[in-house]
């Protein structure tokens, strides 16, 4: 049995269907992204992952347990931060930490959020709240926060998304850098396909809605530390970017059709400017004739 | 030279110039039984230089009188703001118990204090002398309540989906997520609740007092207008004015102080 295993899971929103029929299986320790299209999903899956959600069919399973409720095993780190504005950075993280360990004493948990707080590089802002804080440092404390819960699986919902591409680059070099102290198993949802291949062992792609379903996952077997720079030159990328994208753009992508269509086409002449106003007569207006064509014509399905 | 900028002063100074002309102009002209600023200065020198002193049950200082109407509206707005607060909290997170209580609150929202009070007289006879400030308290908590009520159901209501999931995920008890989360989420809404409520529980304060007869602002104005002492009815509105202006100036300070994100 896999550490993750989701098993035919189908989730609806009233009369919209989701999801169809996703199976993954994700062993511990692995990276792996998921990448697709905004509103295919993406943040339905990790809900449905983090036990926010229930499934309409099928089920999810951590460490053979089924998924029934949320949990601090399952730390997530949502698109919009969600860090308490009231409180501190410092507090945002013991709020957590008090909740998974509440017998430590209080100086082992103060240990614990500083050593969180310095994994993240944002010591000098321990006591800003988060108002105080750029998105960067923001989604950050957000990473902190769930690391310091100890979980056994990090979901991280689109975490950069919300950040500009500067941002996101160093942040990615972040994740990567934190992500090799501990080797959690994560779980990474992202819009933007390179951060995937950087990121993670595997990348699986997520086809477009309604009912989207996941693609054929493709292993990334590029060494770590994998260089940004690099990585542009490196024909395995080129090759698994491509597989990536041929997949959501093609079968995955939003599904087209050609269909022909009577198009009625107005036939319209300038108007004449050299004639005079008149307000009620029909001297200016342009002059249309009507005129039929068929045509073929892409639509979405 | 520089030009020392004192808009802030002489601006409002200019309103209230005019006003008390327009004052003196009316008690010149058509009202003829309006006292003219003069003599309500004259006739109320007493009252506002020995502010605290106490001639007789109806004859005191106009600032024991506005004590005496404090303190009655402190313990009136503290039961509209204990009951107010946990049913705004339940309204806010039940939509079923929105759907009962609604159309009661609104119907009992527009009602006049005015006629809350002799409800109130009538609740209360049988506590004999108590009962024209349990009546009192009553008119202001039941008036007084319905801001915060409101504001702190739509505050809770407005809580983003995302800290409640936060709040799940973290499997925090539900006491720990109303203190936690709820409640510091909600607290710029629950202020401007207060605020208001504040507001009116000032305004039912008078009127509570003209009619049962207390002692205090109201009472002293309803009393000096039987007693044909105009100028007093005067002092009366401006020192109401005043009073419910500062404590609006405070409630605001507080709540700046509590705004989060």
């Amino acid at each position: 049995m896999a550490f993750l295993e989701i098993n035919h899971v189908t989730k609806s929103y009233g009369a919209n269907q989701v999801l169809r029929d996703i199976n993954l299986s994700i062993e511990k320790g692995e990276f792996v992204a998921i990448v697709g299209y905004s509103g295919a999903g993406k943040t339905t899956l990790i809900s449905l992952i983090a036990g926010l959600l229930r499934p309409d069919t099928g089920s999810l399973t951590l460490n053979d347990l089924e998924i029934t409720e949320p949990g601090p095993d399952r730390g997530v780190v949502f698109q919009n931060y969600s860090l308490l504005p009231w409180l501190t950075v410092y507090e945002n993280i013991l709020l957590a930490v008090e909740q998974v360990s509440p017998n430590w004493s209080s100086a082992k948990k103060q240990q614990h959020v500083e050593e969180h707080i310095e994994l993240v590089n944002l010591g000098p802002a321990r006591n800003k709240r988060p108002s105080e804080l750029s998105g960067g440092m923001r989604q950050r404390v957000s990473l902190a926060r769930a690391l310091a819960m100890n979980p056994q699986i990090l979901l991280l919902d689109e975490p950069l998304s919300a950040l500009d591409a500067l941002t996101r680059a160093t942040l990615q070099t972040e994740i990567e850098r934190i992500w090799e102290q501990d080797r959690k198993t994560v779980v990474l949802i992202t819009n933007d396909v390179d951060e995937g291949i950087l990121l993670a062992d595997r990348i699986i792609p997520l086809s477009a809605g309604p009912g989207a379903t996941l693609g054929p996952s493709i292993a990334i077997d590029i060494p770590r530390p994998r260089d940004r720079k690099a990585l542009n030159h490196e024909p395995r990328y080129q090759k698994i970017r491509r597989q990536v994208i041929d997949f959501l753009l093609g079968d995955g992508g939003r599904k087209h059709t050609v269909v022909a269509r009577k198009l009625i086409l107005p036939d319209i002449e300038p108007e004449d400017l050299s004639a005079p106003h008149s307000f009620g007569g029909r001297k200016r207006k342009p002059i249309r004739r009507g005129e039929v064509k068929t045509e073929p014509v892409e639509v979405d399905v | 030279m520089k030009k020392i900028k004192l808009d802030w002063l002489i601006l409002p100074l200019l309103g209230i110039f005019a006003v008390v002309l327009l004052w003196q102009l009316s008690a010149s002209t058509w009202a003829k039984e309006l006292p003219s600023p003069f003599k309500t200065w004259v006739a109320s020198q007493a009252y506002i230089l020995e502010p605290f002193a106490k001639r007789g049950e109806m004859d005191q200082g106009i600032l024991r009188f506005t004590w005496y109407s404090l303190v009655l509206v402190a313990k009136g707005y503290a039961i509209a703001l204990l009951i107010g607060t946990p049913l705004g909290f339940l309204l806010g997170l039940s939509a079923t118990f929105t759907k009962i209580f609604d159309p009661i609150i609104q119907i009992l929202r527009p009602v006049s204090p005015l006629a809350w009070l002799p409800l109130g007289l009538v609740l209360f006879v049988g506590a004999g002398k108590q009962a024209s400030e349990f009546g009192a308290l009553f008119t202001i908590a039941i008036c007084a309540m319905w801001p915060t009520v409101l504001n702190t159901a739509v505050g809770v209501r407005a809580i983003p989906q995302d800290y409640l999931n936060v709040a799940r995920v973290l499997k925090l008890s539900r006491s720990k997520t109303l203190f936690k989360v709820l409640i510091p989420a909600s607290l710029p809404y629950m202020f401007t609740g207060f605020r208001l409520s504040l507001g009116i529980a000032w305004l039912v304060i008078v009127a509570a007092e003209m009619l049962t007869g207390r002692p205090g602002v109201g009472g002293f104005l309803w009393q000096e207008y039987n007693a044909l002492v105009y100028e007093h009815i005067i002092l009366c509105i401006i020192t109401i004015g005043l009073v419910g202006f500062l404590l609006d100036r405070l409630m605001s300070m507080a709540e700046r102080r509590f705004k989060t994100a």
